[in-house]
């Protein structure tokens, strides 16, 4: 069996404990973690869930803007930091999958570990009140 | 495979008459392949004794550090064969994002701290950063992973013919596991120590102790034997010895957790001067 890269391993630990939604993707995108406060938002225990590729939770969410528009996969703050490796942000609306539409506020950071190894990124989301 | 350690102490060189039996020296073990390759695994206080023990015939000397706290590479200048003209030594260690393994080890091998600096040495000094690909050495294969300590620290595991001894003599798994043991793929060190004949790993603590020292890097003893269970291995032998204990305290923390645990592999505490063989 295979092992998550100790930074990863580590990752995770940080996110079981603190108190904000955090979601864990590796160098693909595809999930491999998120913890209880982002259950909450996202509808959905992630023992339901477990990994699932870029491909799916990329629209399992819904993903909106401001104008109701869909946001393609390309343009969520995740995906932007995975691929370009630097910090993203937006302001966006999801429809958890209990069906709960949630205004939400991203950062999503690439996760760069020792001798600069790529690992995968790390997105921190809130709650976000209409401006 | 022939395992030798050679210092089986954590953090700090305790010598007297209360550490006699585990021994008072750091962190070095010696692996011999059966065609005669050498491996030092950590370069503690233990590694002076060792290179009083090498046999000059062996010119080319492998030193693999799991990390430069100063437990584990005290010793290096006390190493017999780098004073040696014509003595090939390869010191292989953690890559940092900031300064070379050679650089960072001249902190500590350069005036003030130390009179002589690395380069001063008869032996040519080779430097190779790790983690990376799995590699030979002779009749070994080696393999590194980064584990869970302070600082970016390594864990080897040496395989010959299928035969495997993994030295992992700081670690502390349970670091922020908030269920552990916990599934394998998230447990730091598991893709090394998996299935090994032989585990050597940090049992620093007791269970009381660790309470205080969590995120100090070290194990308690009951979690390295949890670890040895979720890996498999058939030979666990607890190491980095806290510099506080006494033997008579550590034969108490081995009976007890052997006691409580029940494991079904055997479990041989390190005690400096002591050999093991692993058959490949």
């Amino acid at each position: 069996m295979s092992q998550q890269e100790i930074e990863v391993i580590l990752s995770r630990h940080l996110a079981e404990y603190l108190a904000m939604p955090i979601f864990i993707v590796n160098p693909e995108g595809d999930l491999m973690f998120y913890n209880e406060q982002a259950e909450v938002i996202l509808g959905r225990r992630y023992n339901e869930t477990g990994p699932m590729p870029a491909s799916v939770w990329s629209i399992a969410f819904h993903p909106v803007d401001e104008e109701g528009n869909p946001i393609p996969p390309e343009e969520l703050p995740l995906m932007i930091a995975i691929r370009e490796r630097r910090p993203a942000h937006k302001i966006f609306s999801i429809r958890g999958m209990d069906g709960d539409m949630h205004r939400i506020e991203v950062t999503a950071l690439p996760l760069i570990g020792q001798a600069n190894r790529f690992l995968g990124g790390i997105a921190i989301f809130w709650e976000s009140e209409p401006s | 495979m022939k395992v030798t350690f050679w210092g089986t102490r954590g953090s700090l060189a305790s010598p007297g008459p209360d550490t006699v039996r585990y021994g008072g020296n750091t962190s070095c073990v010696s692996v011999e392949g059966v065609e005669g390759t050498v491996i030092v695994l950590d370069a503690g206080t233990g590694i002076r004794t060792l290179g009083m023990h090498l046999s000059h015939e062996i010119t080319r000397i492998h030193i693999m550090l799991t990390h430069l706290h100063m437990d584990h590479i005290q010793g290096l200048p006390f190493f017999a064969p780098l004073r040696r003209k014509g003595a090939e030594v390869h010191i292989w260690g953690p890559a940092s994002n900031t300064l070379s393994l050679n650089a960072r080890l001249q902190k500590y091998l350069s005036p003030p701290l130390f009179p002589v600096s690395l380069r001063e040495l008869a032996a040519e000094v080779i430097f190779h950063e790790l983690p990376g690909d799995a590699f030979e050495i002779g009749e070994l294969s080696i393999r590194s992973h980064l584990i869970i300590h302070p600082n970016p620290t390594i864990g080897y595991r040496l395989e010959c013919s299928g035969a495997a001894v993994t030295y992992m003599p700081d670690h502390e798994p349970a670091l922020g596991a908030v269920t552990y043991p916990r599934e394998k793929e998230w447990t730091s060190g598991y893709i090394l120590a998996e299935g090994s004949d032989l585990l050597v790993h940090d049992a620093q603590f007791t269970e009381q102790e660790y309470q205080t020292r969590v995120g100090f890097g070290h194990s308690s003893i009951r979690h390295a034997m949890q670890f040895a269970m979720l890996a498999g291995v058939k030979e666990f032998v607890p190491f980095h010895h806290d510099p506080a204990h006494s033997d008579d305290e550590l034969d108490r923390m081995f009976e007890e957790s052997q006691a409580e645990l029940r494991p079904s592999f055997t479990v041989t505490p390190s005690r400096e001067g002591m050999s093991l063989e692993v058959e490949c």
